[in-house]
């Protein structure tokens, strides 16, 4: 609406035309977010929809059987749904810690020009698409988990359930930690914003004090941005939980409930993209997509969780 | 490696195809060209494609073929969005007749069990139907089994774990192979059964013949089924199978050809032939066909010309392309019975195919 380029100018004109552009912008504003959120009902409107074959003839047993067997037509999502969230649960433990302490060396221990160029290499990992994980993982990293990481779990650990049977290269674990290195970049980099934005006036006065650089970081830096990694988590579990191609080709793709992590199993992500294409059957296909609205349905919870918490610090710290 | 090795294969022989006849290219196309519509089978899409753009050179009509796989193709040609559909499995007569459908067998191919197991030379393995039943129904689990020893009194078979390997997404691989192990053993056909997407017992899945090659090239001791390109892009150790005659054989171009030769196409209804365990002494056991699916009652006449004059013409001329990308072509006999059937059921094929313009 402003054609001047001179800001002053066009602040000076009539008060009734500004007010137009105001309501035109917002206008479309609204329209461009309410967009979004139909968007989000339409989807979940044509989940709920399209599943309702699925639904009514397995009821809630769908959530709680762990058989998935085409031929016969019965279907259950528990396998998947435990794929999808231990999965996510072994990237985060990598992932999380990981970013932290990338994230405390780019901001207080490297020098200021090599943390730029580690900063942009890991804003690079970010940008490789996922299937290049996901051939990188099968290829290079699955026989590597083979030959080394996997013997070497087995041999001092294979007491626990969690890492025995024999070492395949390709299961639960495999996927976990290629799903950590996909998100480690989105973790780390927002990380490095957090830390950066805590106050240099803050950390100074720390510094003055006498503490040490560790001290600084664990008792000034980390709580004050605690919010914001926490969120930054969140982030990356957003994006583990639905992640689909990598996953796919290194975790086995088996419907099967496994306590072993070198089993191989499936995620509800992986699930849809094997068995989609070809599922002929009405039940078979709202089979796959109530698995969607699980996903789905487990994402928002996510979310919900995330919020009660950002919520819940924030009143414990009303800094 | 198949989906990505694949459109590279095929784009390269364009290319290579383009370089040769440039000739007709350049000759002006008479009349507005015509646009084919297909839609289905992931497994045949690269001859598909190779076929639709030499088509395309000599005739201007124009073949677009997408791979959204056989369940994909079967609900849009039942919708009547597409001129074509193309599934790996066949439809039952019954289906045909009430959606008012044809189909026929288009393009075959042979899937083969592939191993890794050193100290195995390539196809020194011998499996029965039921030993390879046993296998994948988690009853046979080390290779020096009884059973295995048995059909191979030579070998040196080590005591190691068989590592099963089997697809996980829902594929016309899978079905052709699963439905052998249905025919030939009692056991799987109670437990198991057969279609895209089994319910297999033991073993890891792999994503695609890519998948499955993958994981057998990794696992040693480890068995798998792919198609028969990736037995040999792979170079992997295949299996010899006893067929229904009760010979061992190798899988090859010839021995998938003869078993379609074997197959009573002649008295299927609806050409609802499965391929596996035909008879026959050098039959491949598990062959399977892809088949086209069109309306029997056509909207257009030029259109339907245009998409007969090319299944027609990649019968009669699209063998050697065929078995270039080691699909195994139709046999004579078959495409006459299906030409046939053409003539019978649709109403408007063989009128005016399109002129070709330069060699076939």
């Amino acid at each position: 609406m402003v054609v001047d380029t001179d800001a002053t100018k066009s602040l000076a004109e009539p008060a009734p035309r500004r007010q137009a552009g105001n309501r035109l912008f917002r206008s479309i504003a609204a329209a461009c977010a309410g967009t979004l959120l139909l968007l989000a009902i339409g989807i979940i409107l044509e989940l709920w929809r399209n599943s309702q074959l699925s639904i009514r003839k397995f009821g809630f047993g769908f959530l709680t059987s762990a058989n998935w067997n085409p031929v016969q037509s019965d279907f259950g999502a528990l396998s998947s749904i435990y794929g999808t969230i231990v999965s996510t649960i072994i990237a985060l433990l990598i992932a999380a810690p990981m970013s932290l302490v990338v994230a405390i060396f780019l901001v207080e221990l490297a020098p200021k020009k090599l943390a730029g160029f580690f900063g942009t290499a890991i804003e690079l990992l970010a940008a490789i698409p996922s299937i290049i994980y996901g051939m990188w993982g099968l290829f290079i990293f699955a026989p590597f988990m083979a030959n080394y990481i996997q013997p070497w779990l087995g041999k001092y650990l294979g007491f626990c359930p969690l890492f025995q049977g024999p070492p395949m290269g390709i299961g639960m674990l495999t996927a976990g930690m290629i799903l950590a290195l996909m998100i480690l970049p989105f973790i780390s980099s927002v990380m490095r914003d957090v830390l950066l934005m805590v106050p240099s006036v803050t950390k100074e006065s720390a510094y003055g004090l006498g503490a040490t650089t560790w001290e600084v970081t664990k008792d000034v830096s980390i709580p004050s941005g605690m919010r914001g990694m926490v969120g930054a988590v969140f982030l990356g579990l957003g994006r583990a939980i639905g992640e689909t191609m990598a996953v796919t080709f290194v975790i086995g793709n088996n419907h099967e409930l496994a306590a072993s992590l070198f089993a191989s199993g499936n995620t509800i992500a992986s699930t849809l993209a094997n068995e989609f294409t070809e599922a002929s059957e009405p039940l078979y296909l709202s089979a796959l997509i109530e698995l969607g609205l699980v996903l789905f349905v487990i994402t928002a919870l996510f979310q919900i969780m995330a919020h009660l918490w950002l919520r819940y610090t924030a009143r414990g710290n009303p800094a | 490696m198949y989906r990505y090795v694949f459109p590279f294969l095929t784009a390269a022989l364009i290319i290579a195809g383009c370089g040769k006849d440039s000739e007709p290219v350049a000759v002006k196309r008479p009349g507005p060209s015509i646009t084919i519509n297909g839609a289905g089978a992931t497994f045949p899409y690269p001859i598909y494609a190779l076929w639709a753009d030499r088509y395309n050179q000599l005739t201007g009509v124009k073949i677009n073929y997408q791979s959204i796989g056989s369940g994909g193709g079967v609900q849009q040609i039942k919708a009547g969005t597409v001129d074509f559909g193309a599934s790996d499995a066949p439809l039952t007569a019954d289906e045909l007749e009430k959606a008012g459908l044809i189909q026929f067998p288009m393009i075959m191919g042979g899937v083969v069990p592939v191993i890794n197991l050193k100290e195995v030379k390539h196809g020194e393995l011998m499996l029965s139907p039921n030993t390879l039943a046993g296998i994948y129904l988690g009853k046979i689990k080390k290779w020096n089994d009884r059973e295995i020893v048995k059909e191979n009194p030579g070998l040196k078979l080590p005591d190691k774990h068989i590592k099963v390997v089997s697809r996980a997404d829902g594929s016309g691989t899978t079905w052709i192979f699963t439905n052998y192990l249905d025919k030939v053993s009692k056991d799987w056909h109670d437990k198991v059964g057969f279609g895209k997407a089994v319910d297999f017992p033991v073993g890891v899945r792999g994503k695609g013949n890519e998948g499955v090659s993958a994981y057998v090239q990794r696992l040693e001791g480890s068995i798998g089924y792919v198609e028969y390109v990736y037995a040999i892009q792979g170079r992997m150790s295949y299996v010899k199978l006893k067929n229904k005659a009760g010979k061992y054989v190798s899988p090859s171009i010839d021995s998938f050809q003869t078993a379609a030769a074997n197959a009573e196409w002649a008295k299927a209804p609806g050409f609802y032939v499965v391929l596996t365990d035909q008879p026959g002494v050098d039959s491949w056991p598990i062959t399977g066909a892809s088949y086209i699916i069109v309306h029997k009652k056509q909207k257009d006449k030029k259109t339907s010309n245009a998409m007969f004059g090319f299944f027609k013409w990649s019968y009669e001329h699209g063998a050697n392309m065929a078995k270039k990308l080691y699909y195994v072509p139709m046999p004579d006999g078959v495409v006459r019975l299906v030409e046939a059937k053409w003539k019978s059921e649709t109403a408007c094929f063989g009128t005016e195919l399109p002129k070709h313009r330069g060699k076939p």
